[in-house]
């Protein structure tokens, strides 16, 4: 069962670091390949539909609402991550403290109520 | 990997409603029995939900010059089967199209298809197809396929709705904007996935062991040797 063991706290900082080097490499190499564009980094999603567009195919339907504005429409994402988040950190939380009480084996009900 | 509400012909969007309807009803039966016989899995379920909901949300730029975002999708899928995410994929995609008018509801059919189904079985097949491999191996390569199949999924549906220059040129210009886009976003994805599993091992290593992620309840030692590492 050596696989199922966790991984040295040194490779979880590598793959970390690893992690952060694509994004640094993708955001180096993205500038370069974006450089000159109206917009650098524009979503993908938007990429596809302006060339369809470009096809000389129209929408035939309409967003029932739209967020007014882009400010918005990045809050709103915002939102969405911190929603996300803060359900992904309760529930690692109470994992977590369950794992450090050392009745990992119990129900976990119990512990969430005592967090409560 | 969205496609924008209204921009499927209607008979491409009706048909891959017809065809996303019954996995997403399959995978709410899913859901549901998970929470009824698994009850100490909850948590996790949860868990695997809210992922591909932050999961989703974030914009990452790439090597294109564009952005795209992961999906999150393969982490539900490693420890609860595929079809939980097709409820908690189209789940995500819903509130996105309602709140953030990104993506659609026309479009709701063919997103889930991409996103909640080809993708989490895409990871999962990889995930099975590699058993032998060390967990993190299994991990991210699950992770980085489901996020990579979700993306070539969504170049296929368009290239079947757009075949502008005949199907295969089309789906070569799709693939050119999403697929290389993906490529390093699918790798960040596979060692976040990892970093998470790898972290439920020493928090979760009960639930993973009732869902058979980590060895069989017989072979595996209890989770003592998690608390030391």
């Amino acid at each position: 069962m050596r696989e199922t063991r966790p991984l040295s706290k040194g490779v979880v900082w590598a793959l970390l670091a690893l992690a952060a080097l694509v994004v640094a490499i993708a955001l180096v190499l993205g500038a370069r390949a974006a450089a000159g564009e109206e917009e650098p980094f524009g979503g993908t999603d938007a990429a596809v539909t302006e060339q369809i567009e470009e096809d000389g195919h129209e929408p035939w339907f309409e967003p029932i609402i739209a967020p007014a504005g882009g400010e918005i429409e990045s809050g709103l994402f915002a939102l969405q991550a911190g929603l996300g988040g803060i359900v992904l950190g309760y529930a690692f939380g109470v994992l977590r403290e369950r794992r450090l009480r050392g009745d990992g084996d119990v129900d976990g009900a119990g512990d969430m109520d005592r967090d409560g | 990997m969205h496609i924008a509400e209204g921009f499927l012909p209607p008979v491409h969007a009706a048909a891959w409603t017809v065809v996303a309807a019954p996995f997403v009803v399959h995978g709410a039966r899913a859901v549901v029995k998970v929470v009824r016989e698994q009850p100490n899995a909850r948590i996790l379920l949860g868990a695997a939900g809210a992922f591909t909901f932050v999961m989703s949300a974030i914009k990452l730029p790439s090597v294109t010059g564009s952005s795209s975002h992961p999906t999150g999708t393969g982490l539900g899928a490693i420890l609860f089967r595929p079809p939980v995410m097709a409820l908690l994929g189209t789940i995500v995609l819903l509130f996105q199209a309602l709140l953030l008018a990104h993506g659609g509801l026309t479009t709701l059919g063919a997103n889930a298809i991409a996103m909640a189904v080809v993708g989490p079985w895409a990871g999962y097949g990889v995930y099975r197809l590699l058993a032998a491999a060390p967990l993190s191996v299994k991990v991210f390569c699950a992770m980085a396929v489901a996020n990579l199949a979700t993306y070539v999924t969504t170049s296929t549906q368009l290239a079947l709705a757009f075949p502008e220059g005949g199907f295969l040129e089309a789906w070569g210009r799709f693939l050119g904007v999403f697929a290389v886009t993906q490529i390093p976003l699918a790798i960040v994805e596979g060692i976040i996935g990892v970093l998470v599993v790898n972290a439920l091992l020493s928090w979760a290593r009960p639930e993973l062991r009732d869902l058979g992620v980590v060895g069989d309840p017989t072979t595996a030692r209890t989770g003592e040797e998690a608390a030391r590492a």
